[in-house]
């Protein structure tokens, strides 16, 4: 493809409450056996873009971890493959990444040595499969300076995107940064391409004037200057930067629909191998309605939830409706509803756990239970 | 140390299920394969180079092991390799015995100028250190070790039988023998040094079928070489009839299995491309089972082994089965004691496992144990009903099912390629 890849993982939000505590968002588990990350990742893996640098700073270990090796996504190569940038001091710099576009020009000698002629930016928190040769192609088609992937939000959680109006030629004419009321529903999905020349002008002229937000700086200050068009994508997408979002997303899998999309479908969305054995169902368990990955010892009653890799469910356990990340050992007789437990836990015995009004996240921080 | 596996076999006693891959390849406890378990003990043994020497079928295998990826045997040096027989500019032959196949990659072993040579066959299930088998040779300053495991002495005719003293030293070697002198079984695992084996191969070169138990390790023994046994009391399993390969699996869904594999110290590798979790859907009910990853199920599920992409669908009821990846059992589908193969497409309202025993007609030996055995992208018609002690390979059509049934003992088979009959040892 005729294009580098940057992936955009260093974000944080409060929102996440803390399930951010531990993990960048775009190292969140999600859907049982695969990381947010994976999306985008595999994404630019099967559109063939053959650089990517992921660049990171918040939180980055399990992020860093989990991208320790790149051949999960096909970029072990002589030629590219992922690089992954976390903010740095240098002997003229020490800031951290000030913003999106800082973050891009901290590293814009990534950018100076590619040959490739656009870039393709996307963010690490997104859930979604797209060909960004399309995006690309309608790029070039369009004559666009900037194109920006827009979807239409059908939740109420517009006013925490980028709201976009487009006029009949699909150049952006409206760009509002989370606004309180949103004139659209048509949002910005993260996701941009731009010609490599001219970003790296536009991130040069930022900095020079202490500019460093992408959205903010580039795209809203420049929208009359330069033509921005939207790309309308039409399948599933989703962004995990809250928790209640994060749970729906996971929630969205139990959905034969989303699920086949995903999983059943060409492209496949890749991931670190873990070499977890089979899912073992013991006599006593019941499992209704639920995602199981692999790994996981069930004894007990599983309800509507999503159980991420080495979930140990103890006899007579309730889990409804809830999240259960890797590693997490469940005591017997505990019941879990509405939850999100975080990983690698232990649960004792006999505890109980309902989020009455919202998603409760549980950390119980036991030593840690080993079979 | 480096290590010779053996994987060329056909292991033809695992009838449809080996008809187009070699028994290293099958499938097994859901997720795996059996070489995995060999390989597997190598790389966490220690064993960094793994020569893997094919010739029956080995596409799937080659497809399999590629570079080494889920092994970790993906090295600059050494890492695993693939070594099939291969043409010369005289005597080109296949490898006609274990011991030949090894002497005809001697140039491969010496590239490494190894001081130990572990020999390893790719058909057996279980966990070992390889490293304190070493260990153990070295203390004891032998030649080669051999690890032998203690059998119930009727069964002991059906192996090679090691006969030491007191000190475990080998003093008499019995291969299959009516009359068996000890209970102590040869498990097919040996570390020889490198001198010794070498010495042996070549001296051995001109002997027809030449085979480490039949021939070698007798040489050796008259030789005056220090041959000791090294006893291993864990689990073990050869999996070479189908009801063995049927028993084991089913051992894994114990609620503590025997062999265990959610340790955490010694885990087994595999390759897998499919990495989704299943999904157990609100009109499924699953027990007593293993599944492996990305497996959609919507019926009844019980007492069973389940590979990864794995569809069942609603009303359909698995009981005491195999299935094996990327299988489709089609709507209120019944299914009991039966083994179904990677790929294959099952039609709906079928019922496999029905009715009485009678011995297949076909190959009695074989198709034994009440199992109902279907062979891999084996197609079977909506509604028809199959016996016990059956064997289905291929596409097939109502047409083959006379009055909708295929009764116990009866075969369809549709060969691939072409069968060749009798144990290819």
């Amino acid at each position: 493809m005729r294009a580098v890849g940057i992936i955009l993982a260093g974000g944080n939000n409060s929102r996440m409450r803390e399930l951010s505590d531990k993990r960048a968002i775009a190292a969140e588990p999600i859907a049982g056996s695969y990381r947010a990350i994976d999306f985008a990742l595999s994404n630019m893996s099967n559109s063939r873009v053959q650089r990517v640098a992921v660049l990171t700073q918040y939180n980055s270990r399990s992020l860093n971890e989990h991208m320790s090796s790149s051949k999960w996504w096909d970029f072990g190569r002589k030629q590219g493959g992922l690089f992954v940038f976390p903010a740095m001091l240098t002997a003229n710099n020490s800031w951290w990444y000030r913003g999106s576009a800082d973050s891009m020009f901290q590293n814009i000698s990534f950018l100076k040595e590619s040959h490739e002629p656009y870039v393709v930016i996307a963010s690490g928190d997104g859930v979604y499969k797209l060909d960004y040769n399309k995006v690309l192609e309608f790029h070039i088609a369009k004559r666009a300076d900037i194109t920006v992937v827009c979807t239409e939000c059908t939740r109420d959680e517009v006013n925490r995107f980028g709201v976009v109006r487009m006029n009949e030629d699909s150049r952006i004419v409206e760009f509002e940064e989370k606004p309180m009321v949103p004139k659209s529903n048509l949002i910005s999905a993260g996701i941009y391409v731009i010609r490599r020349r001219l970003l790296i002008e536009l991130l040069e002229k930022c900095a020079a004037e202490d500019r460093w937000d992408f959205v903010k700086d580039i795209l809203i200050r420049y929208k009359d200057l330069k033509k921005i068009c939207g790309y309308k994508m039409d399948t599933y997408w989703s962004n995990i930067s809250t928790v209640e979002s994060y749970y729906r997303t996971n929630m969205d899998f139990l959905d034969p629909e989303v699920r086949s999309y995903f999983f059943r479908q060409e492209p496949n969305i890749y991931t670190r191998v873990n070499d977890n054995p089979p899912a073992k169902y013991n006599p006593g368990c019941q499992i209704r309605n639920s995602l199981i990955s692999a790994g996981c010892i069930l004894n007990g009653t599983v309800e509507n939830s999503v159980l991420s890799r080495n979930v140990f469910v103890g006899n007579n356990c309730v889990i409804k409706n809830s999240i259960v990340l890797s590693g997490v050992y469940i005591g017997e007789n505990t019941h879990i509803e509405n939850c999100i437990v975080e990983s690698r836990d232990t649960i004792r015995a006999n505890s109980y756990y309902c989020g009455e009004d919202g998603i409760k996240i549980v950390i119980e921080q036991n030593e840690r239970y080993v079979l | 140390m480096i290590c010779m596996l053996l994987a060329g076999g056909q292991g033809s006693r695992l009838g449809v299920l080996t008809d187009n891959v070699a028994k290293p390849a099958v499938s097994f406890g859901g997720k795996y394969r059996i070489i995995d378990f060999a390989l597997s003990n190598c790389i966490n043994s220690g064993i960094d180079t793994v020569g893997v020497l094919t010739q029956y079928r080995p596409l799937r295998l080659n497809t399999h092991i590629g570079i080494g990826v889920p092994w970790d045997l993906d090295r600059n040096y050494g890492g695993v390799s693939v070594l099939p027989p291969y043409e010369k500019s005289s005597d080109s032959d296949w490898y006609t015995g274990t011991a030949n196949a090894i002497f005809q990659n001697i140039e491969y072993m010496e590239q490494f100028d190894p001081e130990y040579v572990l020999i390893l066959s790719g058909d057996h299930i279980y966990k070992m250190d390889y490293e304190v088998m070493l260990d153990y040779l070295n203390v004891i300053k032998a030649d080669v070790t051999i690890a032998v495991m203690p059998v119930p002495i009727e069964e002991a005719s059906r192996f090679g039988i090691v006969v030491t003293d007191e000190s475990k030293q080998v003093i008499q070697f019995q291969e299959k023998p009516p009359v068996p002198a000890g209970n102590l079984a040869s498990m097919g695992i040996y570390i020889f040094t490198w001198k010794v084996l070498k010495d042996a191969l070549v001296k051995l070169q001109h002997q027809s079928n030449c085979d480490f138990g039949m021939h070698v390790l007798p040489y050796l023994l008259d030789g005056g070489k220090r041959l000791f046994a090294y006893e291993f009391n864990g689990y073990w399993k050869d999996v070479g009839t189908l009801g063995s390969y049927w028993q084991a699996n089913m051992e894994l869904i114990d609620i503590v299995p025997e062999f265990n594999l959610y340790e955490e110290y010694w885990n087994v590798y595999t390759r897998s491309d499919v990495q989704p979790p299943n999904y157990i859907s609100d009109k499924a009910f699953v027990e007593r089972c293993i599944i492996g990853e990305g497996s959609e199920i919507c019926g009844v599920l019980k007492n069973s082994v389940v590979g990864s992409h794995v569809w069942i669908e609603e009303g359909a009821v698995i009981e005491n089965s195999i299935i094996m990846n990327n299988s489709h059992i089609g709507k209120n589908t019944r299914v009991d004691r039966a083994i179904i193969a990677e790929d294959v497409e099952i039609g709906a309202n079928v019922e496999i496992g029905v009715g009485e025993e009678a011995p297949n007609t076909y190959n009695p030996k074989v198709y034994a144990f009440g199992l109902a055995t279907i062979g891999e992208h084996t197609v079977i018609p909506d509604g028809v009903k199959i016996g016990k002690n059956t064997a289905i390979i291929g596409e097939t059509k109502p047409e083959e099912y006379p009055d909708g049934i295929l009764a116990s003992g009866g075969s369809i088979i549709h060969h691939i390629g072409e069968q060749e009959e009798g144990e290819k040892e």
